[in-house]
């Protein structure tokens, strides 16, 4: 036996944390998009503190302004402020896009997690898995919207009945990548050591998959999580876009780039804002997403 | 191979009919009734009676069976008429829509060739584009030419089309007026200037989604060549001795082709989707702007078939997927 260099380790040892967030650091795109949906949240929520113009008061005598010191981003048809109109409006969509994809993800982890950890479940999950794919989501979206409106809006009330709507239809149609991608990492992790070890001293089947299972399988989930909050902003946009989101005097990214287009010819810069929102919202989540990816990759970290 | 396309073909047929249940269920649990238009003074008697000529009056399981032989028996037949002069169809009923009392089929059959027109053409400019971008920025990983490559991509996956259609209108046809941002349909080709004017009304919808397609192609096509450039047999082509264009071109472009094959040919019904949002922002009056129209008059049985004609295309698009699979790699033969 050779002599240690140092008996006591000095440093305590390094957490798996620390690795992934050195590698992330690197990865100059996720930086910066990490910093922008950063600021983009801070914005919308903490923005209407500095900013305290009501977003639904009108002033029918200042409508159709430019941009001035008065309002930066300028008026709409009724005087409405438009940058607290995008930030009222970005406060739900980021809201909607984070709910959404929480649901989502619960849905996926619990659909995949079952499938890859019980045989017998397996094939079942799977096939409505694959059911789940073969449907068109994005027609069977918008019937959903229109149907379940009123119902919902009379036992809820109307901004919130729209928005338990708008995220249970996305989470319900978009669980299904996460469930593929959890359960083959499940079924390779079910036939390593420790999982055999844990069960040997009798852990029951919850434990194993709460304090065994489900740590393991939490980057791809964090991987898909970012792309999920994307996807859910660009559906709920895509939905008010359509006329079928939230109503008309409720702000969101989607509504007011479908306000906007009626104003194309005149004020193309009404189309513009919300339009550069959610894509640079969507962006920076890709781009996040992407770096995450990354340095959850243990093949990948330390290059 | 034949007796796997046959088992998934067989497999696809309770697919299909799960799908159509799931949506028939859908629309019945719906709240709107179709007689909310009418006015209040049609007596109940003969609101009944109207409501019965919709075939409302009848149980559930009735009417979904109803649904199932039109759909699956009646209107092939109508094909089948048509084709062939032939007169099976004659008397019995068809899917008829609640908006127009006209057959559902008939509206969608004249919607589709925009549609194919504008998606087609669409689908096949960003497979032109992508498949040399993505090779070249695999051949050239981490060049300017691939760094832009990937921020380009990220855009098209980032911009949604609502937003990307709306600001080529807002840039060349407000701004510059280039183009005419509203597609006119009843546009007929008969000369070279109706020609010029068509592509001309193309571009924009063409672009916006082209954009997005060839952002996910060309990524694919990236991911695709960079596993194949490092592989063993592209060392032997280099060393005996081939030309550095018949190793890349050839060699490694036909075996990073197989999954790029199979995206495409899984791309295109969601193509089909995502193109409502487009059809929209352009007033093309395809099947999608139809299924917006149809959900906004309550036509529930004009929503039901093209919903189910999406899930019929997502089906046997996921088949094609599959069989070509296996036909372009006979490593992975399921049988």
């Amino acid at each position: 036996m050779t002599e240690l260099s140092q008996p006591q380790p000095t440093k305590p040892p390094r957490s798996q944390w620390f690795d992934v967030w050195d590698q992330f650091k690197h990865h100059k795109g996720a930086m910066i998009g990490a910093t922008l949906f950063f600021l983009i949240v801070a914005a919308v929520y903490l923005g209407p503190y500095l900013w305290d113009i009501d977003p639904t008061k009108t002033a029918i005598r200042e409508r159709n302004q430019g941009p001035s010191l008065a309002h930066p981003f300028g008026t709409d048809q009724l005087g409405r402020d438009l940058l607290a109109r995008m930030m009222a409006g970005g406060a739900t969509s980021v809201s909607v896009g984070i709910t959404a994809m929480l649901l989502s993800l619960f849905l996926g982890s619990f659909v995949g997690v079952l499938a890859g950890f019980f045989r017998k479940l397996d094939g079942p999950l799977m096939r409505l898995t694959d059911l789940f794919l073969a449907l068109p989501l994005l027609p069977l979206l918008l019937v959903m919207m229109l149907l379940f409106r009123e119902p919902l809006n009379a036992a809820f009330g109307l901004e919130r009945g729209i928005f338990i709507l708008i995220v249970s239809a996305i989470g319900i149609t978009s669980w299904m990548p996460t469930a593929r991608i959890v359960r083959g990492d499940v079924l390779a992790l079910k036939e390593r050591e420790f999982v055999l070890a844990a069960r040997s001293i009798g852990t029951t089947n919850t434990r194993l998959i709460t304090r065994h299972i489900l740590p393991n399988v939490l980057s791809p989930i964090m991987v898909s999580a970012t792309l999920g909050i994307a996807t859910a902003i660009i559906t709920e946009s895509a939905l008010s876009f359509l006329g079928l989101g939230f109503p008309p005097d409720f702000p969101t990214w989607g509504r007011l780039l479908f306000d906007g287009v009626d104003y194309l010819q005149q004020f193309p810069e009404r189309v513009i804002w919300p339009g550069m929102a959610i894509s640079l919202t969507v962006l920076s989540v890709n781009y996040l997403g992407d770096g995450l990816r990354d340095a959850l990759d243990p093949r990948i970290r330390g290059r | 191979m034949l007796t796997f396309t046959i088992r998934r073909l067989v497999l696809a047929i309770p697919t299909l009919l799960f799908i159509s249940l799931v949506i028939f269920l859908l629309l019945e649990l719906a709240p709107g009734d179709p007689m909310a238009q009418v006015p209040l003074t049609v007596p109940p008697e003969v609101k009944e009676k109207m409501r019965e000529a919709l075939g409302l009056g009848q149980p559930m399981h009735i009417r979904f069976w109803k649904w199932i032989v039109q759909f699956f028996w009646i209107e092939p037949q109508v094909l089948i008429d048509y084709y062939f002069g032939t007169s099976f169809s004659e008397g019995k009923l068809r899917v008829i829509s609640w908006q127009t009392r006209s057959p559902v089929m008939d509206i969608v059959v004249q919607r589709i060739p925009q549609t194919l027109w504008v998606v087609g053409t669409a689908y096949v400019v960003a497979i032109i584009i992508a498949l040399p971008i993505g090779i070249y920025s695999a051949y050239r990983q981490y060049s300017w030419f691939d760094q832009l490559g990937t921020f380009v991509s990220m855009v098209g996956f980032s911009v949604p089309p609502f937003f990307s259609g709306v600001l080529v209108i807002v840039i060349f046809s407000v701004q510059l007026g280039w183009f005419p941002s509203i597609y006119d349909t009843t546009h007929v080709v008969n000369s070279w200037d109706s020609f010029v004017y068509q592509l001309k009304q193309m571009i924009m919808p063409v672009m916006v989604l082209a954009l997005q397609i060839t952002a996910q192609l060309s990524r694919f096509m990236r991911a695709s060549m960079l596993d194949n450039l490092n592989q063993d047999y592209v060392r032997t082509a280099r060393a005996k001795g081939l030309s550095e264009y018949v190793v890349v071109m050839v060699h490694v472009l036909r075996n990073s082709m197989i999954p790029v094959v199979t995206v495409i040919a899984l791309g295109i019904p969601s193509i089909f989707g995502g193109a409502i949002i487009t059809e929209q922002v352009f007033k093309v009056n395809g099947i999608g702007q139809l299924l917006i129209g149809a959900l906004q008059a309550n036509d529930l049985p004009m929503v039901q078939t093209l919903t189910f004609i999406f899930a019929v295309l997502i089906v046997l698009f996921n088949l094609i997927a599959d069989v070509l699979y296996g036909i372009l790699d006979p490593r992975i033969r399921y049988d």
